[in-house]
């Protein structure tokens, strides 16, 4: 996912375009694979312990790369809690239909929503997602939620948290906080989609827009 | 893509796109809360000046699913019957702001007219027109054909063995052969299939009497045949598609199209023999209102073959599928103006159509 650069509200719309380099210098690497891996295993010893084991625990993950991610803390819950099988207790929520921005970008592809056998009715759900930014997707994945069942409480895990919430909306569970300025851009990089597992931050490029397929969110 | 207005216009991407958004679409259909808030604050206006219940019914659905505000406009009943002319019903709805026309008319072209004549800036969807297109329609079969058989073969005669939700996702139809029966000559439905079915890698036969045949159709992209035992037999269909009769383009009693209906019925009607013919997984389709004892018997209407019910539910997927993809995004610059985001967020219309 990428997490572009959003105007703030006070700032003029023309000035991060002044203020970008002309090149762009290459993204910074700030998470690796086993800052990764360490930071999922925290997330999900701090799931259990928040929730007294993970019983009544479902982990929907956010496309596109909260998916894999919320795949890999319910493996990590399964190792750690014997009795809960991994693939009962994951899911996958779109989003896409609940979003406040869809009339500001070129149609997006729908995509889908698994739950797992039980449903989410009366269930802790832990939304899974890569970058929390805004606060919009999460706000989009609050109302989906609540048009398919009635979760007994909604936690929220993020693998980065860059800051800049345009909604009061927080995290329980946090990879790592990275302070950003809004002219940078968050990368998560997963292997199952990516090919390798990294967080980089780079400089948005001057004519901003052409990879913000998920920006501003 | 601004309008939808024949299915010429549609690349395979495009059409595959649209039919994978409609899979999306009927998975939130099988909730118990169907309604989602998508298009809220939209309009969409279904101009109907011919009558039709099943599409009009399809599309009002498809947009109060998403949450869209719907007018229904029908010719009988407003100031068409006194004589008002397509433009000026156009520039009435365009004062009322809509954001989508669903039209339908007599005149082949009028979706075509109302797109192109500057009259409205909304999206325009053909609903059929004249004996010209149909894409909606089109798109529906294509879908429930893609469902039912794409992927493992299964027997379509065992009603235990339906596909899953969601099936054949992101393919196209390459390989199969669809026979498209019955009355081409007055048929936007056909029209709509050949091209569609087509671009996404199907081979289609049309079969019907050579009076029922258009003028031209040797330009089409498709085989005729005059013989339905021997398509069935030999051509060994995947899909059957038998179209209606419409005999109110006709005068009276077959018009010089065919002898009677009986013998209509015994040439090209799908009977319990001809249902034999069929190899163990092809499917019967209508696009509907059928009738029975015409071009379709009460036994094929019936019988575990045929997903003309289910065409109709995934009438309603794939128009909520056209009615997201051409409302919900920035298809244009200038529609952020239109929303006003660029005042209340301090973004700049640039920089709102591309992020």
């Amino acid at each position: 996912m990428t997490s572009g650069p959003a105007v703030p509200h006070d700032a003029p719309a023309s000035s991060p375009l002044e203020s970008s380099p002309v090149v762009p210098p290459a993204p910074t690497e700030v998470l690796g694979a086993p800052e990764i891996a360490r930071a999922l295993t925290r997330i999900a010893h701090e799931i259990l312990e928040r929730n007294k084991g993970g019983a009544d625990v479902v982990l929907l993950g956010i496309p596109t790369r909260g998916v894999p991610l919320a795949e890999r803390l319910a493996l990590r819950l399964a190792e750690v809690e014997p009795g809960l099988d991994a693939s009962s207790l994951v899911g996958t929520l779109d989003v896409t239909m609940h979003r406040d921005d869809l009339h500001r970008q070129p149609p997006r592809a729908i995509g889908t929503t698994t739950l797992p056998a039980g449903g989410i009715d009366g269930k802790v759900v832990v939304l899974v997602d890569d970058v929390l930014y805004s606060g919009r997707t999460i706000r989009a994945a609050l109302d989906a939620i609540s048009d398919i069942g009635r979760p007994r409480a909604v936690q929220l895990a993020a693998l980065v948290d860059r800051g800049h919430r345009e909604l009061p909306i927080r995290p329980d569970y946090v990879g790592k906080n990275l302070p950003t300025s809004v002219s940078e851009r968050v990368h998560v990089r997963v292997a199952e989609i990516d090919g390798d597992d990294a967080v980089l931050i780079s400089q948005a490029p001057a004519a901003a827009g052409t990879q913000a397929e998920e920006a501003g969110l | 893509m601004k309008h939808l207005l024949t299915t010429a216009d549609l690349s395979r991407a495009e059409a595959i796109r649209i039919l994978d958004t409609a899979g999306q679409m009927a998975a939130t259909q099988s909730r118990e809360i169907k309604k989602l808030p998508t298009l809220r604050g939209r309009t969409v206006v279904n101009l109907f000046f011919e009558d039709s219940t099943r599409t009009r019914i399809s599309f009002e659905t498809a947009a109060k699913r998403l949450s869209a505000d719907v007018i229904n406009f029908s010719a009988k009943g407003s100031s068409v019957s006194k004589g008002e002319s397509l433009k000026d019903t156009a520039l009435t709805l365009q004062a009322m702001g809509a954001d989508a026309v669903v039209i339908r008319h007599q005149a082949s072209g009028a979706p075509h007219t109302l797109a192109n004549a500057g009259w409205v800036d909304s999206a325009v969807i053909n609903a059929g027109d004249g004996m010209h297109q149909h894409p909606t329609q089109a798109l529906l079969d294509a879908y429930t054909i893609r469902r039912h058989l794409t992927g493992e073969r299964r027997d379509a005669r065992d009603p235990a063995s339906a596909p899953l939700l969601g099936a054949g996702t992101g393919q196209d139809l390459s390989g199969l052969h669809v026979a498209v029966v019955g009355d081409v000559l007055h048929s936007r439905v056909a029209r709509s299939n050949v091209q569609l079915l087509t671009t996404l890698g199907a081979r289609v036969t049309l079969v019907a009497p050579p009076t029922l045949v258009p003028v031209g159709v040797e330009a089409w992209p498709c085989d005729v045949s005059y013989d339905l035992d021997g398509v069935l037999g030999d051509g060994k269909p995947d899909a059957v598609m038998m179209l209606r009769v419409q005999r109110e383009r006709m005068s009276s009693s077959g018009g010089g199209f065919f002898p009677s209906p009986l013998e209509y019925t015994r040439n090209y009607g799908l009977d319990a023999r001809r249902l034999r013919l069929l190899e163990d997984h092809t499917i019967v389709m209508h696009p509907g209102p059928m009738n029975r004892g015409l071009e379709i018997s009460a036994e094929a209407a019936d019988s575990p073959r045929a997903v003309i019910v289910e065409q109709v539910a995934n009438g309603v997927a794939v128009r909520m599928a056209v009615l997201y993809l051409l409302l919900a995004g920035d298809v244009t610059h200038e529609a952020s103006d239109k929303h006003g985001a660029s005042d209340k967020n301090g973004v700049s219309p640039k920089e709102a159509g591309q992020s």
